[in-house]
């Protein structure tokens, strides 16, 4: 297999390309888009399964110079340990999304292309090596993303899209400023070569500059707090299929992003040395930690209460970037990592759990959630998972990023970054417990009943058809869920068995994930004794 | 001081380019306007980039090498820059497309351009 450095420009125009067939396909054939988006998207889990083999079973980076350009002025995509966790995550969470979407849409071919161009940007920033070339690819998975949420029903989706759109360009903008910064000190954009040049350059002051402007760029596009007022509404008007996408995988790669530029670009040791990165760095995300838990336990709709837990958790995950600075801590690294991969999959989860609950129940608000442990026990007791993982519940894999940065801010003696870990988890525990409550505590006629046909309204009248046809079912049968969501998926209910089946999948993984935590860790060493020497 | 502000000229042109353009994204009410504050913004880092490449290279001319020319003997800017910014244009215009696609919709459904209506029109629903 000396040829599997091919697979990384693969990884990146294979859905690039194909993002062009569904439209062109589209205008001869009907249904073309979903062959299409499916086997892209199960070659591109293939091809991330066998290069992820490669580089952790090698133990060393794959790279590729693209046209056989050396990378002094050449682009060149690198695999390494960190970088395939990434790439993992999105092309599994790409799948699990795609056959969601097959039954619970959205559809259409449109979707399909933008689709699959989010999954080409995202791979391009999990694998460039180049920090011009990131650009390009943070704007290209902005743009799916723009699009995405404004597929939504009514007219509040295309508002949530521009305000996403002016925020995210002026981000992408800082950060490219901050690129023109850099390179005008030092004179080359790929990372490595950049590690190198840094630290002697004559103009430090530009490089400190640029990296200020690289801060600010990407608190946007991580959404932290107080810049993270364009991801509540996004979230909330994007289709409850193309949530869970984005929620999952935008804002961390994003969020990798930032870290790749702090440990293989800036390098920590050069950035300990530089005044105030490692406070600025440790202020923004404990303040966000703060600030989204705080916002999220008092919002009455579940999406948006998740969509500002995001803003918390990609806090924890920053303020472990600020313990690596300040403490040269590879304990948090492996803790942000970790995170970043965790927290995708337990929002992907949980965001799908959501529609499903949205199509089948048709509950949006906490309040709506009463009863729900009763009448679809399987997806309670998975988003009952998903949520103890989040807040942090051993064995969930929540418990064991979280461990790992509080670990690594207890052994760099920061200890009001421990503390606001510690606060955190609590407070996730405050808005996890209103829906736990809700879901398991709560009987379903005194606050449901009458919400009802506030929810058929939003929903679009299919649901609540087919949740009153389920519902004799249900009292008939009594205990037999499975058999009922079969035969619901036989008698056209908006769920089926496999939606459900990938909500149980995400939970599941959310556990299996935990226990797995010191393999993840392992997994990583090669790339930590590599940054922190 | 002087002598700095007329060899960076372009620099300070540059911060004032990306300063009106953050002003109307802030200021303006009109989307369509925030959206050309959005370009301007944008415009100015290409701009920025542009004069980079010229600033080290005293005299330098674009970089188009005549193929007869002798090695060493034409001076020429720094190549890379100006490759940033042709796909750095593109992007540009990719996200003003997706931008002013996005306020056709919102005019279709709102009947307005201006931020202050749109947020009565969008309170009373």
């Amino acid at each position: 297999m000396s040829n599997v450095d091919l697979l990384l420009p693969l990884l990146i125009a294979t859905p690039i390309l194909a993002a062009t067939l569904p439209i062109a396909l589209g205008l001869r054939f009907d249904r073309t888009g979903w062959p299409v988006a499916g086997l892209t998207t199960l070659g591109l889990f293939a091809g991330a399964a066998v290069l992820a083999s490669e580089v952790y079973a090698g133990n060393e980076a794959v790279t590729h110079e693209l046209g056989g350009y050396p990378r002094e002025y050449g682009i060149e995509l690198v695999a390494d340990e960190f970088s395939m966790l990434i790439v993992l995550l999105v092309t599994a969470v790409a799948t699990g999304v795609l056959a969601y979407t097959r039954r619970g849409g959205p559809r259409g071919n449109t979707f399909y292309t933008a689709y699959l161009l989010l999954v080409g940007g995202l791979l391009g920033i999990s694998l460039t090596g180049d920090v011009f070339n990131l650009f390009v690819f943070l704007e290209i998975t902005s743009l799916a993303t723009y699009a995405l949420v404004a597929s939504g029903d009514g007219p509040e989706s295309a508002v949530a899209a521009l305000k996403y759109l002016i925020l995210g360009t002026v981000a992408a903008s800082m950060y490219l400023i901050g690129v023109a910064f850099v390179f005008m000190a030092t004179g080359t954009l790929n990372m490595v070569e950049l590690a190198e040049a840094i630290p002697g350059a004559e103009a430090q002051t530009l490089i400190h500059a640029g990296f200020a402007f690289m801060v600010v760029g990407f608190a946007v596009k991580v959404a932290q707090w107080p810049l993270h007022t364009w991801q509540p509404s996004a979230y909330r008007q994007a289709p409850d299929g193309v949530t869970p996408l984005i929620a999952a995988l935008v804002s961390t790669a994003s969020a990798y992003a930032f870290g790749r530029l702090i440990v293989t670009v800036f390098e920590v040791e050069y950035l300990a040395t530089m005044p105030n990165a490692a406070a600025v760095v440790l202020m923004i995300g404990c303040v966000s930690v703060l600030a989204g838990t705080v916002l999220a336990v008092i919002q009455t709709e579940v999406k948006r209460m998740l969509a500002y837990s995001s803003v918390s958790q990609f806090g924890l995950v920053v303020a472990a970037y600020g313990v690596v600075i300040a403490g040269n801590s590879e304990t948090a690294f492996v803790g942000a990592a970790i995170h970043l991969v965790g927290h995708g999959l337990l929002k992907a989860g949980l965001f799908l759990g959501a529609a499903l609950v949205a199509a089948s129940y048709g509950a949006r608000t906490v309040d709506e959630y009463a009863g729900l442990a009763t009448e679809r026990p399987v997806i309670a007791g998975s988003i009952a998972v998903l949520l103890f993982a989040l807040v942090g519940v051993p064995p969930g894999i929540g418990f064991v990023s979280k461990w790992y940065i509080a670990l690594g801010a207890v052994e760099s003696q920061l200890w009001p970054v421990a503390a606001v870990i510690f606060l955190s988890t609590m407070l996730t525990l405050a808005y996890a417990a209103r829906l736990l409550e809700k879901m398991y505590f709560t009987p379903p006629a005194a606050v449901d009943r009458p919400h009802a046909p506030g929810a058929v309204a939003t929903d679009g009248g299919d649901a609540d058809r087919d949740d009153s046809a389920a519902d004799p079912d249900l009292d008939g049968n009594g205990t037999a869920t499975a058999a009922d969501a079969i035969r619901g998926g036989e008698t056209r209910d908006p769920v089926s068995t496999g939606m459900v089946a990938i909500v149980v999948v995400a939970a599941l993984a959310a556990v299996a994930l935990g226990f797995a935590g010191g393999t993840l860790a392992d997994l990583l060493s090669p790339f930590l004794t590599e940054v922190f020497n | 001081m002087i002598e700095l502000l007329m060899d960076r000229y372009t620099y300070v042109l540059m911060f004032v380019l990306l300063g009106l353009g953050i002003y109307m994204v802030i200021a303006s009410e009109n989307l369509v306007k925030k959206l050309i504050g959005v370009s301007l913004f944008q415009t100015a880092i290409f701009l920025f980039f542009i004069s980079m490449a010229y600033i080290d290279v005293e005299g330098a001319s674009a970089p188009i090498v005549p193929h007869h020319g002798e090695p060493g003997e034409v001076m020429v800017a720094s190549p890379l820059p100006q490759v940033i910014v042709l796909t750095a244009i593109v992007v540009g215009i990719a996200l003003t497309a997706v931008g002013l696609a996005l306020i056709i919709r919102i005019y279709a459904e709102y009947g307005t351009l201006r931020e202050d209506t749109l947020r009565e029109v969008r309170a009373d629903e």
